[in-house]
């Protein structure tokens, strides 16, 4: 596999808690990765660690298969904190343009770049224009234009699609696909597991500091699932649990069933064969990323965190 | 460090270009000029007129109460404390029988009490009198007295500094005017400049933009990039003002008339010797050669350069605590009252030193606080105006330089430490305890 991130054995400890205790994982290169977890759980550390704000206090994390280097590998990264600003008073054009030069772009460079992105997004009108003046949707496209301005090898979103009406959360979206497409690594932060569902091709969960979960969302569904499935059957036809398996809910003409230990789909035709039922349809309802993540984080006390101590 | 260069640019760009800065920067010197004029004009006019009736059973004295654009004496009969006012006077002055053996209560009533100073001379010109009299009666003539009169303000202090086998002359007004006014001037420029540098530093966390610059530079490059582009906009704005100055008192001298000029000029030559010039010249001739004579005396590149050195070592000093402090304040700026305590107070302390110097700059206390850098900005600006080296030899400036540098150094490195921590901390209150704890904790 072609790891661009690599992170083994991060650990992060701060006076009061363990924000990151022991995680490694891989990115495959043009993957659009799912970082989750509930609040407090230490995405951010964990992000601000890979963008090279902090320092681990052990670990290591290989970029393209080289050590981290903060100095010289923070160009190629492109982090959108989940908490944005700006300055208020300074106009957006030269705002985007100070912010890509931070990044290393030369000036003229970056002049076109910028104009390439305010046109496609439609935002020419507004490079003389304040911050304070635009919406909070407004400045949502801006900063996502800033942390792609540079073709970052890695983009780091952190919860990018918060305050977007539909309309230009699917252009954000369709973005980050095209960006994919032209070889760039997504790491995703966010707890909307609709959209991870949508988007992601891998996806990390860690809670208290640790990864819980790792692997492909439909590997991860396949290893949730619970046997369950949805019958349609005839309208008139009745089904009632049995040695086989067992009735979870039941609307006039669709059944949703949990095989019992020990019995097969097969099991299940032929005892609706043999009963005479009229089958119309027959699916396997694998469980949600949402079901998934309340059933892993609940009851481990994650809201409590900040204020326990090691 | 070009990063950090892009930082200054965009911190010194967006500040110069801003109204406030413009304004500040021209009409600062014209309010202060408005100030100045405004006082003197009501000092001067402001002045109220007495007119006093005087009751005095000698005769003596009544000549030496001559009447000045102040004070009216008359001598009218028939005059009382009960009527003194309805005949039109403001005082009433009763002097008793003089008897040279005992002393006596001279009495002044009043519609409005009178000022201390005009109290004084009222008290001198009787006490003058009654020593004049005395003299005479001692048998001294009157041209006698008045060649000794004369001769009481014969002498006049010129001081001289040594410096080896040349004397320069010096002026300790000027020294103590020059030491005081920078000062002054680096005491409130630590104020204004270190409190723009924290709130430029507060800006950048409340609104949540320093997580996106800390993902491209490092908090270090960042912190020093606003202390040094806000530094260079203090900088500007003390060469404005300069350059504000010079064109203006050249512009006014522009507008004296020739005859003026040209006798400033003769005296220039001459030196300011007696006869020549001097004789010919205008009073007012006389006294612009004063002033530029005056000013001469001072050692003006040493001034500057060191004026320079110390306002820009002071502020980089006190901006890099500001920083801190400005770093750890939440959302609350009121939080930013508390820290910023025991940063204004040494500051505060350092200008009380100050005060104190510009009259003794030889003082133990002096020379400690022109060494320490929490203080040697405006103490050290306060002795240098007494002259290198007959004030401050040159090892202890070289010292108190060195200790500066070595003390920027420190805190520029302190507040680091606390910046990049503070920075992306939110929600917690910060005390100078955590603070300390930041600072020295394993990186």
């Amino acid at each position: 596999m072609d790891a661009l991130l690599s992170l083994q054995n991060l650990k992060k400890y701060y006076a009061t808690q363990k924000a990151v205790d022991d995680i490694s994982f891989d990115i495959e290169r043009g993957s659009i990765f799912g970082l989750l977890g509930p609040n407090g759980a230490g995405k951010t550390t964990l992000l601000r660690m890979i963008t090279g704000i902090f320092y681990p206090d052990s670990g290591a994390i290989l970029l393209e298969g080289n050590p981290f280097n903060p100095m010289l590998d923070i160009e190629k990264i492109g982090y959108m904190p989940e908490e944005r600003g700006m300055y208020k008073k300074m106009k957006i054009g030269e705002q985007a343009l100070y912010l890509a030069q931070l990044k290393g772009m030369s000036k003229a460079e970056a002049t076109e770049k910028i104009k390439y992105w305010f046109k496609k997004f439609e935002m020419e009108s507004w490079w003389h224009k304040k911050v304070e003046d635009l919406s909070k949707g407004m400045s949502q496209k801006l900063q996502f234009v800033i942390t792609v301005l540079h073709e970052p090898k890695l983009i780091i979103l952190d919860e990018p699609f918060s305050g977007l009406d539909p309309l230009n959360a699917n252009l954000i979206k369709d973005e980050i696909y095209a960006l994919a497409k032209k070889g760039s690594t997504i790491i995703f932060s966010t707890h909307r597991m609709e959209q991870v569902e949508e988007i992601c091709d891998h996806i990390v969960l860690v809670n208290l500091g640790k990864k819980i979960l790792d692997g492909s969302v439909a590997g991860i569904k396949q290893q949730y699932k619970e046997n369950i499935y949805s019958i349609e059957i005839n309208a008139g036809s009745s089904l009632t649990s049995n040695a086989i398996f067992t009735i979870i809910k039941e609307t006039p003409s669709q059944f949703l069933i949990k095989i019992n230990e020990g019995h097969t789909v097969n099991n299940v035709l032929q005892f609706i064969i043999e009963q005479k039922i009229e089958l119309i349809g027959f699916n396997e309802v694998l469980p949600s990323l949402n079901d998934i993540f309340i059933k892993l984080v609940e009851g481990t006390h994650a809201g409590a965190r900040a204020f326990q101590n090691i | 460090m070009n990063k950090t260069w892009l930082i200054i640019q965009r911190e010194y760009s967006s500040r110069v270009k801003n109204k406030r800065f413009l304004i500040l920067t021209f009409l600062m010197p014209i309010l202060i000029v408005g100030l100045i004029a405004a006082t003197t004009y009501f000092s001067i006019t402001g002045v109220e007129h007495r007119s006093i009736a005087v009751i005095d059973p000698n005769d003596f004295i009544k000549n030496s109460l001559k009447n000045t654009n102040q004070i009216n004496f008359s001598f009218p009969e028939n005059v009382d404390t009960t009527n003194y006012q309805q005949k039109g006077f403001t005082d009433i002055l009763i002097l008793p029988k003089f008897d040279k053996d005992t002393k006596t209560d001279y009495i002044l009533r009043s519609k409005k009490s009178m000022g201390l100073m005009l109290q004084e001379s009222i008290s001198n010109k009787i006490n003058r009198a009654i020593e004049d009299q005395m003299l005479q009666d001692a048998g001294i003539q009157q041209n006698m007295l008045d060649s000794i009169h004369k001769a009481s303000q014969f002498a006049e202090l010129k001081a001289y500094e040594d410096k080896g086998s040349s004397s320069k002359e010096s002026n300790a007004g000027l020294a103590m005017g020059i030491g005081y006014a920078s000062g002054l001037l680096i005491y409130m420029t630590m104020f204004i400049y270190g409190a723009m540098v924290m709130r430029g530093v507060m800006e950048e966390k409340t609104n949540r933009i320093a997580e996106v610059i800390i993902s491209s530079v490092k908090p270090f490059e960042l912190m020093m990039g606003k202390i040094i582009g806000i530094g260079a906009v203090g900088l500007t704005q003390f060469l404005l003002w300069i350059i504000l100055i010079i064109s203006l008192t050249s512009a006014a001298a522009g507008f004296l008339p020739a005859d003026v000029q040209q006798q400033v000029a003769t005296l220039q030559q001459s030196n300011g010797q007696m006869g020549g010039g001097m004789m010919q010249a205008s009073e007012s001739a006389v006294k612009i050669y004063t002033i530029q004579h005056t000013m001469a005396t001072a050692n003006w590149p040493l001034i500057i350069g060191c004026f320079i050195f110390y306002f820009v070592g002071g502020y980089l000093f006190y901006a890099a605590l500001f920083a801190a402090v400005g770093s750890t304040v939440n959302e609350d700026p009121q939080d930013a009252q508390s820290l910023m305590f025991p940063i204004t107070m040494p500051l505060i302390f350092s200008y009380v030193i100050t005060t104190m110097v510009t009259q003794n700059p030889n003082t133990p206390i002096a020379f400690w606080a022109s060494i320490i850098p929490f203080s040697s900005p405006m103490v050290m600006m306060a002795r240098v105006a007494y002259g290198v080296p007959n004030a401050v030899s040159y090892w202890e400036l070289a010292l108190s330089m060195l200790t500066l540098v070595g003390g920027f150094v420190f805190t520029t490195w302190l507040s680091g430490r606390i910046y990049r921590t503070g920075i992306l901390l939110y929600g917690k209150k910060v005390t100078w305890k955590i603070m300390f704890k930041w600072a020295f904790k394993k990186a």
